[in-house]
């Protein structure tokens, strides 16, 4: 099935909860985790297109710390940061930090959705092009990419 | 209570200043003072001995002169050719003939048993025994006898001159009486000057002449001879209305008399009193210069301290109200995101329903409407909060002001474009006086759209309906001074203060966060700018935006 793959971490779990069902509701596939170190988790367990992340989160792993994470598991995977606090600092901290883009709690869901229909596009446009390099790479040659390819080739 | 210090410190520092710098020029004075009364009185007294020697010679010779006549006559006339009434009286008119000014009034001759035998003269004295008078043994002791000054029987001062002579064994007395007016005027040649005073007295104290001053002839003086040495001296005294008087006396005719010269220690005498008055003079002079320097330097110098003194006083406030403000910015913040999260959580939930109320069970349902414009209602609700805690967490970011090229007249002129509809629709009218000498500056447009259409907005609610704004710019020095100002209500002078703080609002609720000028102080305060406030109730207000001239960098 080629849908995408969302992951929500926010540790108000009614925020999150909700989130996750009204993605649902779109068709779309969401899983909710509560704490950095659950998204680490799925993150290695599963593949994901698109983080939605809440920055502050109390105790454990903050956000820009599970971000760092995130992008050294998976550096593809597009973040969007969400904050009830939107300091330059830390927004511009995220950005360097490879984030697609950041909003401010509470979003508008319609907003929610746009950006992350941006980030899907980006994601899409990448993988695309990973995915002709890949071709290009396995038509010279096939022996070199083989192995990664049996990991990662479920979704192509 | 600060102004009563000043006042303190003021007098501490004039009075230490006065001391220190006239203290030295008074020592000096009264050092100059006295040296020069020093001088001038050695030179008053050796005046006045000087006087006092020479006229005492004179008086010393003067009765030496009347004596020795006397004694001529008695050597050599007899005793028996004198003693007939008319061989005196020949002998008294050719004396009287012959010496002009001896002052002699009789003659009479006195045998030894003290009776007089003949007598020359205008009194009727024959026959008189003066065995019993006092001189008269002093005479026949001494050879030689003057007396004391009496008043004879015309009520004129005079004195008598006794020569004892000798013829055989019995002896007999020439006796003449001398008119002492003519030895006043000898006496009197010594009254010099204004205070100058000359006399006789005897031993005693009574005068023997008349003084110039404070007496008469045979009254007693207020001089003590014992005071007086040997010869002559010069003694100083108090008179009777308290200054000095200068004595010199000298002893005359065998230390009976005393000749007496005064001058009052008052009296200037040539260039002594001229140059002591030119010094005091000069360092009155100088007391003065250096008085009125010393207050006229410590006045403007407490005028400065207390200048910035107020200043500080006035900075420290600002800076208080810039912290209050940074303050309640963080507590904004902190309240925003508190607030957020919930926020958020109502949103979701809100959403979430109206998801599912989309389902198909609930079409049918009798109160879908009801449901459905519910959750309309708390979303746009929860958009309304979102609106004033984003606004909140937009005044704690600050974001650091890009920089434009910035022609601030076409800043305003979009702006107020935006805001025209509005404004012409409650029947205000814009208007703009523009300076065009106006540089093109480097500064942030987006923010400094956002003060001035703040500025203007509060200017259209103030005014409600009617009325005039107008949008003026210039440049003063290394300020762009933007004004917006409105025939308004004006802004009671007890909340002006308050009005830049963050949640002051006057309006009714749902209608202003408060936030509008305290976003637009601190936008404006990191552009290094200020904004200023004029107002006056009924009249109306006037926002001044001072920003600095930040000219672009050359590309
Ligand atoms: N031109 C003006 N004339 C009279 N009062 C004014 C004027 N400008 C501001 N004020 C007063 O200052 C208060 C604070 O203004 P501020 O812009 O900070 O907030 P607001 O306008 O009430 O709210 P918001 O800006 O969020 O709409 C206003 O409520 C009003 O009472
Ligand atoms: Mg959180
Ligand atoms: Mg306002």
């Amino acid at each position: 099935m080629n849908t995408f793959r969302i992951l929500v971490v926010d540790d108000e779990i009614d925020f999150q909860e909700t989130i996750v069902n009204r993605l649902k509701k779109r068709n779309l596939h969401a899983i909710g985790v509560a704490s950095g170190e659950d998204a680490i988790q799925a993150l290695e367990d599963e593949l994901y297109d698109v983080v939605l992340l809440d920055i502050k989160m109390p105790g454990g792993m903050d956000g820009i710390e599970t971000l760092r994470e995130i992008k050294r598991i998976q550096p593809l995977v597009e973040v969007l940061l969400l904050t009830g606090h939107a300091s330059v600092e830390t927004s511009i901290e995220g950005m360097k930090q490879g984030a697609f883009d950041y909003l401010i709690k509470p979003v508008k869901f319609d907003d929610l959705l746009n950006k992350m229909a941006q980030a899907f596009q980006k994601k899409a446009a990448h993988d695309s092009k990973i995915r002709d390099a890949k071709i290009q790479e396995l038509i010279r040659y096939p022996s070199r990419v083989f192995g990664q390819e049996e990991e990662d080739g479920k979704d192509f | 209570m600060k102004r009563t210090l000043y006042k303190k410190l003021k007098i501490k520092l004039i009075s230490i200043t006065l001391v220190v710098s006239i203290g030295p020029l008074v020592l000096l004075g009264a050092a100059i003072y006295y040296q020069f009364n020093k001088i001038y009185k050695a030179q008053i007294e050796d005046q006045i001995l000087h006087l006092a020697k020479s006229e005492s010679n004179a008086l010393d010779v003067f009765l030496k002169e009347r004596t020795s006549i006397l004694a001529m006559i008695v050597e050599t006339q007899s005793f028996e050719m004198l003693s007939k009434q008319q061989n005196l009286s020949h002998l008294f008119k050719a004396v009287n003939r012959r010496t002009e000014g001896l002052g002699l009034v009789d003659l009479g001759i006195i045998d030894q048993h003290g009776q007089q035998l003949a007598y020359a003269g205008p009194y009727s004295l024959y026959g008189l025994n003066y065995f019993e008078q006092p001189w008269f043994d002093e005479v026949m002791r001494r050879g030689t006898y003057i007396s004391d000054v009496y008043m004879g029987f015309r009520q004129v001062p005079h004195f008598i001159i006794a020569v004892k002579g000798e013829s055989g064994s019995s002896n007999w007395i020439l006796r003449a009486t001398i008119d002492s007016e003519i030895f006043n005027r000898l006496v009197r040649s010594a009254q010099v000057g204004g205070t100058g005073d000359a006399y006789i007295i005897n031993q005693e104290g009574f005068f023997q002449t008349s003084p110039r001053f404070d007496g008469a002839v045979l009254s007693r003086s207020n001089i003590n001879t014992q005071r007086f040495g040997e010869g002559t001296t010069v003694v100083e005294q108090k008179d009777s209305k308290g200054g000095t008087r200068f004595i010199g006396g000298s002893w005359l005719k065998g230390d009976d008399w005393m000749l007496v010269v005064s001058q009052a220690g008052r009296e200037k005498s040539g260039w002594m009193g001229g140059a002591r008055n030119t010094a005091i003079l000069i360092i009155v002079i100088g007391g003065v210069a250096i008085l009125l320097a010393i207050v006229l330097i410590s006045h403007t110098l407490f005028r400065h301290l207390e200048r910035s003194d107020r200043e500080i006083g006035e900075l420290s406030a600002q800076m208080i109200q810039q912290d209050k403000l940074a303050a309640l910015g963080k507590m904004a913040t902190g309240i925003a995101h508190e607030i957020n999260n919930p926020l958020a959580v109502i949103g979701e939930k809100a959403g979430w329903m109206a998801d599912l109320l989309a389902d198909e069970e609930f079409q049918n349902s009798q109160n879908y409407m009801e449901f459905a414009t519910s959750i309309e209602k708390i979303e746009e609700h929860v958009d309304r909060a979102k609106k004033i805690t984003h606004s909140m967490l937009g005044f704690a970011r600050r974001m650091e002001p890009r920089l434009d090229d910035v022609e601030i007249n076409t800043v305003l002129d979009r702006t107020i474009e935006m805001l025209n509809n509005h404004a012409r629709i409650n029947n205000i009218e814009i208007r703009k006086r523009y300076s065009d000498q106006l540089p093109v500056i480097a500064s942030d447009e987006s923010q400094l759209q956002q003060v001035f259409m703040n500025l203007i907005n509060n200017a259209v609610d103030a005014i409600g309906n009617d009325g005039i704004i107008e949008v003026t710019t210039k440049r003063k020095d290394q300020w762009l001074i933007i004004g917006i100002s409105d025939d308004g209500p004006g802004i009671p002078r007890s909340v002006q203060k308050r009005v830049f703080d963050p949640f002051y609002t006057t309006k009714p609720n749902g209608k202003g966060t408060g936030l509008g000028l305290s976003i637009s102080y601190r936008i404006i305060e990191k552009m290094g700018g200020n904004i200023r406030l004029e107002s006056e109730e009924g009249q109306g207000t006037a926002f001044l935006v001072y920003l600095p001239v930040v000219l672009p960098e050359k590309k």
